[in-house]
């Protein structure tokens, strides 16, 4: 595991921005029920070559996000807020033809279950295909013979035979590597890998997480890797996003969140895990109560109803007052506990558990 | 796909056989004696028992069946009409034409009606439903589906005559509906016969308006469609190459159910414009308690039905790589 | 462990695969259980694990006798179950109770909580005392849900409390076992830690036996005292906790356990085995050690001969290992890539 740093790394010879930037994204869905305030306020950078894990549950936001950075939402019942930057093409304010150069092309992405993410109806060899033909102009014969290559490229053995089967005759490891040849063909600058493995086996799982690893360090793509499961980015990942209810509620260097982990939810989340080696006799530590409702979101931080110390950081502040990421670059999180009674909260509770 | 088609062959004839010896049996429930209709007004015993036996009807049901089904594959000899060849249908009671014949002359007529009306019912309703699609919630999708609602409640024997009325007598936009074999002059043959056409698929096509609707709706909800998005496919192509295949795979299989009700209609619309076809022969064997007739009419219906389905079922498989034939 | 209160004896569940031309016949089946020996003593919780298709919901569901073995027997407090009818089973039904994995479509969506909860007692004709309404209002507390929710509809709920809900029901009956499948994988990650938390509460509180059923290695660990290892319909290693999750011998066991991502970036490297390609078929199973396709250490023997669950000479007592070629009973910091498409 290599420690990169949040920010722009000084002396490469890039650009003055990061390659993606996300600047006060806000995304509200106009349901029946009322507006779903999905994502709210969230800005994040992402280098070119690294990992981005966003952790989140399921309503954090986490799949919106990134289906607002493709562009991939219903028009008519989305309002998106904010900015994405990549590099120095802004995707909110992009017309339809932009994205849709952009989408398979430079941004690809790769979906929970690949059952049915992919077309029952062609094959694989036509699903990867296209891609290709459609961004690079190339034809049928040169189409097919890249999707051969990229089935091999991503472990798929004989994939000249393989090329011609449909996505039902694929193993469930099989149609997820078939999917990520799918995203890779036109050598994308950034994948989108919302929840890869969570439809697979656990040795599968590792299968893919390892090509993922393999594929990003000979090509250099950027991934956001999205994911319920703190193990997945702790292997995977070189800086990860905890996010809660549409905000981030802390990021950093994997190292630094796993090690450290500063906000109270994240505490939450590492505690409720069992781990291969912890001790059985004590029961886990879950998050008491259930996510809120992205309908009537909480006020003030949207995670005081189920923090235990609300009322630590002042009598009302907690309640009243959206806190936001501090500090602005490197390992921050959204809470108005000062560091040193987290790190005191923290202590206490590991002895606790201990 | 042979050994389905292979075994989906042998159950149509098992289901074939079932539905004549249905018919046979019910046609004998009835307490009508065709041997007393020909007899005439004033009967002999003697008369009647010649009758009886020259029309084969003094054996028991069980052996009149057989010579029946048997007649179909190998020809019978008949006491009063002679030598009927392979396959033998039998004798119309009421107009003593060989029922086979009368069947071949009168099978072009239905066929062109319902073929020509499945055209019109899927062209139009499949394209009305992909527009409404298309549109979704936008006023030309209302239209589609208020239009929809309208044309499901209407009735051919209402519609036949308006519309003849008006599109024949009044406006003498097209000529009167009659039939005129396709060999003869393809011309004709779809002039004349696009009234019944249009008339026999109004209400068809508005159910399949709204099914393509519903359907392509849901499938452009689906996952797949939506990595056809993030592949940069247009929303074009993602709309008529990717959700089009899995709409249709509902829409091919109820047809093939309605394809029955389609027949049925097909008599009635026959009956609303005096057209010569099967629907009138069937209607005049039960008037005329014309038992081979009304066997030869049920069989050859039903034969039609079975076989048009295992032809949607051949589809489905080409539309959908999961269903294997096997 | 104490009095044995369900015995799983060379259990055996065969689905037909039918096919052929003209008539339908049996062309194959697939292997779901074949042949696997289990026992879970009173108050007992025994955990079972393995990736999908090697049989363990099947499993469950027989020994809940919601399926009918093929061959094999199920014995239930030393009485054979394997072929009882409904009405045989009936007052047994009430002593084993399953809870099931999605939430959602497990409930009746038309029927209140109360109802629901009240179900099992009405079908197996039981009156508490002080009532039905009170004891599942009991119940209710004791799942951790509001009382006075006795009249709401199950999609007024969230996910945890669905499954509490349903574990609720398991409970109304005084269930002496449950089964539980996968009861926690629908469930947010700090949900699933509540359920968790409330069903090992329960095993101490009321000494229910479990049968927990599921793909997570270490909710299993968290929650089982035994644990056994299934890969495609059969057991390879059962042992006690720690046997198996510190002194594993089977070579799929080290797989399993190297797979598992925990979040942790400490310096120390952990084992690393990356098995290679899918598990196959169950319809047409490998021949011998069925593990020896996906094996590193397989050899001629393991295509021939099916290894034996035996005791090992290095294994604890009660730990049985299917396996020709064991581990060592202790390996660490290797680095083993077996995927020849990442090698």
């Amino acid at each position: 595991m290599t420690t990169v740093s949040w920010s722009s790394e000084p002396g490469t010879s890039r650009g003055p921005g990061p390659f993606l930037s996300v600047r006060d994204l806000s995304v509200e869905f106009s349901t029946e029920d009322g507006i779903v305030h999905a994502v709210d306020n969230l800005s994040f950078d992402l280098e070119k070559g690294t990992t981005l894990g966003i952790v989140g549950e399921s309503g954090s936001g986490k799949s919106v996000t990134n289906l607002a950075i493709l562009g991939l939402h219903d028009p008519a019942h989305t309002k998106i807020g904010g900015e994405i930057w990549l590099e120095d093409q802004e995707l909110i304010s992009a017309d339809r033809t932009t994205m849709e150069k952009l989408r398979g092309n430079r941004v690809a992405m790769i979906f929970q279950d690949p059952l049915t993410a992919l077309s029952p109806f062609h094959t694989i060899g036509r699903q990867i295909g296209e891609v290709y033909r459609k961004h690079k102009g190339a034809s049928k014969k040169e189409a097919r013979d890249r999707a051969v290559e990229m089935l091999r490229r991503v472990g798929i053995p004989q994939p000249e035979t393989r090329v011609d089967h449909y996505p039902h005759e694929f193993s469930g490891g099989m149609r997820q590597r078939a999917m990520i040849a799918m995203a890779l063909v036109c050598d994308p600058d950034l994948l989108i890998a919302d929840e890869p493995t969570t439809a697979l086996d656990v040795t599968v799982q590792a299968q893919i997480l390892d090509l993922l690893k393999e594929l990003q360090q000979q090509f250099g793509t950027a991934i956001i890797l999205i994911t319920h499961d703190l193990g997945v980015v702790a292997g995977t990942a070189d800086n990860v996003m905890v996010m809660y209810a549409g905000r981030a509620a802390e990021r950093g260097t994997v190292r630094e969140v796993l090690r450290e982990p500063r906000h109270p939810y994240t505490w939450g989340l590492l505690s409720s895990m069992p781990r291969l080696n912890s001790s059985v006799d004590v029961p886990l530590m879950p998050v008491r109560g259930t996510p809120p409702s992205l309908l009537n979101p909480p006020s003030g931080c949207p995670f005081h109803p189920r923090c235990d110390y609300p009322k630590l950081a002042g009598p009302e502040l907690c309640f009243n007052q959206r806190p936001s990421i501090s500090p602005e670059t490197g390992h921050g999180d959204a809470c108005y506990l000062t560091l040193e009674q987290k790190r005191e909260l923290r202590t206490a509770k590991t002895e606790d558990h201990a | 796909m042979t050994s389905y088609l292979v075994r989906r062959v042998a159950g149509a004839l098992v289901i074939l056989m079932i539905i004549s010896a249905i018919t046979f049996y019910l046609f004998y429930a009835v307490p009508r004696d065709p041997a007393r209709a020909f007899c005439g007004k004033i009967c002999q015993p003697e008369t009647l028992a010649l009758i009886r036996h020259n029309l084969g009807m003094d054996e028991p049901l069980f052996v009149q069946y057989w010579h029946w089904l048997a007649g179909i594959f190998t020809g019978r000899e008949f006491v009063q009409f002679g030598e009927c060849p392979a396959p033998c249908l039998g004798y119309s009671f009421a107009t003593q034409e060989p029922v086979f014949g009368a069947i071949v002359d009168r099978f072009p007529v239905t066929l062109s009606l319902t073929l020509g009306a499945s055209v019109v019912i899927l062209a139009f309703g499949i394209m009305t439903g992909m527009i409404a699609a298309w549109k979704v919630g936008q006023p030309l999708d209302k239209i589609a589906s208020a239009s929809s609602v309208v044309g499901a409640s209407l009735q051919i024997y209402f519609v036949g005559p308006l519309l003849a009325f008006y599109l024949v007598d009044t406006l003498q936009l097209i000529p009167r509906p009659s039939y005129v074999p396709i060999t003869e002059n393809p011309l004709d043959w779809f002039t004349h016969l696009l009234l019944p056409w249009v008339v026999l698929s109004i209400i068809f096509t508005a159910n399949y308006t709204r099914m393509t609707r519903s359907q392509m709706v849901e499938q452009l909800a689906e996952d797949y469609v939506r990595t056809a998005r993030a592949k940069g496919m247009s929303s074009r192509s993602v709309f008529f190459r990717f959700a089009w295949r899995g709409a249709m795979i509902p829409i091919v299989t109820i047809f093939g159910v309605d394809l029955a009700t389609l027949l049925g209609g097909a008599i009635i619309t026959e009956q609303t414009f005096s057209l010569h076809g099967i629907g009138e022969l069937a209607v005049r064997a039960v008037q005329n308690t014309d038992l081979p007739m009304l066997l030869g009419v049920t069989i050859v219906g039903a034969a039609a039905i079975v076989l048009l389905n295992i032809l949607v079922d051949v589809l489905y498989a080409f539309i959908d790589p999961r269903v294997r034939l096997s | 462990m104490n009095e044995t209160l369900l015995e799983l004896k060379e259990l055996v569940k065969h689905f037909p695969v039918r096919g052929g031309a003209l008539i339908k016949r049996q062309v194959g089946a697939v292997h779901a259980v074949d042949g696997i020996d289990l026992t879970v003593g009173a108050g007992e919780t025994v955990g079972l694990v393995g990736e999908s298709g090697c049989g363990k919901s099947t499993t469950g569901r027989l020994a809940a006798r919601l399926l009918e073995p093929t061959t094999g027997k199920v014995l239930y407090q030393g009485q054979d179950i394997s072929h009882n009818s409904r009405r045989q089973l009936k007052p047994i039904r009430s002593e084993i109770q399953m809870i099931f994995q999605d939430p959602y479509s497990s409930l009746n969506p038309r029927h209140t909580v109360g109802t629901i909860i009240r179900g099992p007692m009405e079908v197996n004709d039981i009156n508490p005392p002080g009532g039905r309404k009170k004891r599942v209002q009991e119940l209710l507390e004791i799942v951790g849900l509001n009382p006075e929710h006795y009249n709401r509809f199950p999609h007024e709920f969230s996910g945890g409390q669905r499954q509490r809900i349903g574990i609720a029901r398991a409970l109304a009956l005084d269930p002496k076992l449950i089964i539980a499948d996968e009861p926690v994988s629908a469930l947010d990650v700090s949900i699933q830690a509540q359920v968790v938390n409330l069903l090992q509460e329960l095993q101490r509180d009321l000494g229910i036996a479990f049968l927990f059923i599921a793909h997570d290695l270490a909710i299993v660990r968290h929650f089982s005292q035994r644990v056994a290892v299934m890969y495609l319909g059969k057991i390879v290693e059962v042992g006690d906790r720690e046997s198996i999750y510190e002194r594993p011998r089977h070579p799929y066991t080290h797989a399993l356990l190297s797979a598992v991502p925990e979040p942790d970036v400490s310096s120390e490297p952990r084992e690393r085995i990356r098995l290679a390609g899918d598990v196959p078929s169950p319809i047409n199973p490998p021949s011998g050690c069925r593990f020896r396709t996906r094996c590193w250490k397989a050899q001629d023997k393991c295509a021939t001969e099916v290894p034996p669950l035996v005791r090992l000479s290095g294994n604890r007592e009660g730990h049985l290992t299917a396996c020709h070629f064991p581990e060592a009973p202790t390996t660490q910091g290797e680095d083993v890539v077996l995927d020849p498409a990442l090698a």
